[in-house]
């Protein structure tokens, strides 16, 4: 038997050089494919379905002729047209630009903290974002227009997660148990400001700061979509230029910096990068948690850690997974839409418990 | 008024060039550490030259990481100068600096399971979008089977042994090809056969040109590899010459504290260096029952 299965070696290795190829490889490229099909599946299926069914068929066709193509069926339901462009496709696309920035936020604060379990809700900076958008709520300060909610959101998820860095962080290196329990010190905090604000607040200001700690997109709008997809294409872009030295960072910032990567720049310049997506999504839909925490860490199993394809891979995979999960909020419960974040952490949060046992039986205890 | 100074983001960066043998790759001058308000190193001068394999040996808690990482500028000096390649650190740009030296740490984690290969690649980072790139498949290859790792080199790295760990470390720090090696420990972790294999390469670099600063706790070994030893303890240099002027019975015994010998092998002549241990007394077998 054992003879049998000894394998003659391979002649003449295909792969030249053991190593890391230098393009994303066939099982990235496989994986970045399907994942931007499954975007535009699941996104034509969500559009569709609502109060007015419309098939995925139609929703496609309406798209199309607004582009100027005459292909396709038009939506066949009376109001089919409107629900389309002024209900459906902001919310779709707000859920796609969210779920994007919460997956490309979460692998890049990863690739930052030098450990699988950071994440925006985990560490507390979704709610140092939601802090500073309730503040801005609060105080009914508008000096901004329609940039002053997010951008107190983002002030107030950058402080954060700047504070959760110094507070977590020795050696160049951030221990799991400090960074979740340096987490859960923040998240109290922010919980206790927001709790505040609430009962200084009046009906509207207490119903609106609720809105921040379910998540929902029930908000969306095209100003909405506007003002999130620059905050995304910049933070993802400077990310995916980072990318490399992302990958440096796994061995630790002393090492990186041997291997000439500017690591105090590095950090500076990835914090505020992580922290403009991230409290853009928070500010237009509140704490959607775990989303940045489970979809880099699937990536990562089917594609390998490398960050050239775990970046854009999260991004993607975030947009699937919100389009996804706000399509089951507005259509499990008859007339009724469930929140958001609620649903996301229903999954989330025992996926982060099983991924702090496996990293935790890796480690061989906390220690 | 002083002149506007060129910020040297603007400059061109420099490459390392080729040095004679001898020629002085890291001085260091009156050099002083604190750490945690406690001095743990002081008053010291040392030289590394190309051609040289430069071995620093001590006691533990001597300050022998503590000086290769003030070296490398992990360490923060609280005096003292440190220049490479003739000129203060600081004066380099991070990346000038990666090319000039690399560095193996004592301990060496990941925090992602990337592959052998893939870790080994990233030592060639510092050359990304120079023509030096065009060799990085070759570098990898090559120091994958000189570190006697290349069979690993699809697997990810947490799911090798210490040892095995250790070799693909300093794969990677080989693959920089940097002018001079900082290698904490490298042998600390290996069998004896792998000893010997990594302090082949340190003296294979050494030959192609580069200085080896290198870390070793078993002197016989330093007594074997190195050209140049310096003697660290309580944070000083106590000796530091040719292993023959440095390997020796009363100086060793005095920094160690502890009765060592030193005799010629038998077959070679290189310093056997050992501990006194008379014969140790064992519980005989009726002593146990
Ligand atoms: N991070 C630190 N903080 C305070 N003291 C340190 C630190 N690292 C090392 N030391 C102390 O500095 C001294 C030298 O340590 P080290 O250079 O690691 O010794 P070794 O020669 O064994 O490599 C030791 O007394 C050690 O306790
Ligand atoms: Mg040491």
């Amino acid at each position: 038997m054992t003879t049998l299965r000894k394998r003659p070696a391979p002649a003449a290795d295909p792969t030249p050089v053991p190593g890391a190829p230098r393009s994303p490889g066939r099982r990235g490229t496989v994986l970045l494919a399907g994942l931007g099909v499954a975007l535009v599946l699941v996104a034509l299926l969500a559009a569709g379905r609502g109060q007015v069914a419309i098939s995925p068929a139609e929703v496609l066709g309406s798209v199309l002729h607004r582009l100027g193509l005459d292909l396709g069926p038009l939506p066949s339901a009376a109001q089919g047209e409107n629900a389309l462009w002024i209900v459906r496709f902001p919310r779709v696309l707000l859920a796609a630009v969210v779920g994007a920035a919460l997956g490309c936020a979460g692998a890049v604060m990863q690739g930052v903290f030098g450990n699988p379990l950071a994440e925006p809700g985990v560490i507390g900076v979704s709610a140092g974002a939601a802090v500073g958008a309730a503040l801005a709520i609060v105080t009914g300060v508008t000096v901004l227009g329609g940039w002053t909610v997010p951008l107190a959101a983002f002030a107030g998820g950058l402080a954060t997660t700047y504070l959760v860095y110094a507070l977590a962080r020795s050696g160049g290196r951030t221990e799991v148990v400090t960074l979740v329990l340096t987490g859960v010190a923040v998240n109290a905090v922010a919980g206790s400001v927001i709790g505040l604000l609430m009962f200084v607040t009046d009906q509207a200001g207490v119903q609106a700061i609720a809105f921040w700690n379910l998540g929902s997109l029930a908000q969306a709008s095209w100003t909405a979509v506007g003002l999130a997809a620059p905050c995304l294409l910049v933070g993802l872009a400077v990310a995916c230029a980072d990318a490399r030295r992302l990958d440096l960072l796994a061995l630790g910032e002393p090492a990186a910096r041997h291997l000439g990567v500017n690591t105090e720049r590095l950090r500076l310049r990835l914090i505020v990068v992580t922290a403009l997506p991230g409290a853009a999504a928070v500010a237009f839909t509140g704490i959607i948690s775990f989303v940045g925490l489970v979809v880099p860490h699937l990536i990562r199993m089917v594609a390998g850690p490398g960050h050239r394809v775990l970046l854009v891979a999260s991004a993607l995979g975030g947009a699937v997974v919100v389009i996804g999960a706000d399509l089951a909020a507005r259509t499990l419960v008859e007339h009724q839409e469930l929140p958001l974040g609620v649903l996301t952490a229903v999954i989330g949060g025992p996926a982060f418990f099983w991924l702090l046992r496996r990293t935790r039986d890796r480690a061989g205890g906390w220690g | 008024m002083s002149l506007p100074r060129t910020p040297r983001r603007f400059a061109a960066a420099r490459p390392p060039r080729p040095a004679p043998a001898g020629h002085v790759r890291i001085r260091v001058a009156g050099l002083r550490v604190e750490r945690a308000g406690r001095t743990v190193l002081d008053g010291i001068d040392l030289r590394v030259r190309a051609g040289e394999v430069h071995a620093l040996v001590g006691p533990n808690g001597a300050g022998k990481s503590t000086l290769l990482g003030a070296i490398s500028g992990d360490v923060p000096a609280a005096a003292g100068r440190i220049e490479v390649d003739g000129l203060p650190r600081e004066s380099w740009s991070p990346v000038e600096l990666a090319w000039r030296r690399a560095v193996l740490a004592q301990r060496n984690t990941l925090s992602f399971p990337f592959t052998v290969g893939e870790v080994v690649r990233m030592g060639r980072a510092p050359w990304a979008g120079r023509p030096e790139r065009d060799q990085d498949d070759a570098v990898v290859a090559d120091v994958l089977e000189r570190c006697d790792v290349a069979r690993f080199a699809a697997r990810p790295y947490p799911a090798l042994s210490g040892g095995e760990q250790a070799r693909a470390a300093l794969a990677r720090v080989l693959a920089q090809r940097a002018t001079t090696l900082l290698l904490d420990e490298p042998t600390a972790a290996l069998d004896l056969r792998h000893q010997e294999l990594v302090m082949h390469i340190a003296r294979e670099r050494a030959r192609a040109g580069d200085a080896v600063v290198v870390v070793l706790h078993d002197l016989t070994l330093t007594g074997a590899y190195a050209d140049t030893v310096t003697l660290l303890g309580d944070g000083r240099v106590r000796a530091a010459g040719a292993p023959r002027d440095v390997l020796t019975a009363p100086l060793l015994s005095g920094v160690y504290r502890y009765d060592i010998d030193v005799v010629p092998h038998p077959r070679d002549g290189l310093p056997l260096i050992v501990p006194r241990r008379g014969r140790p007394a064992r519980p005989s077998a009726d002593e146990e029952r």
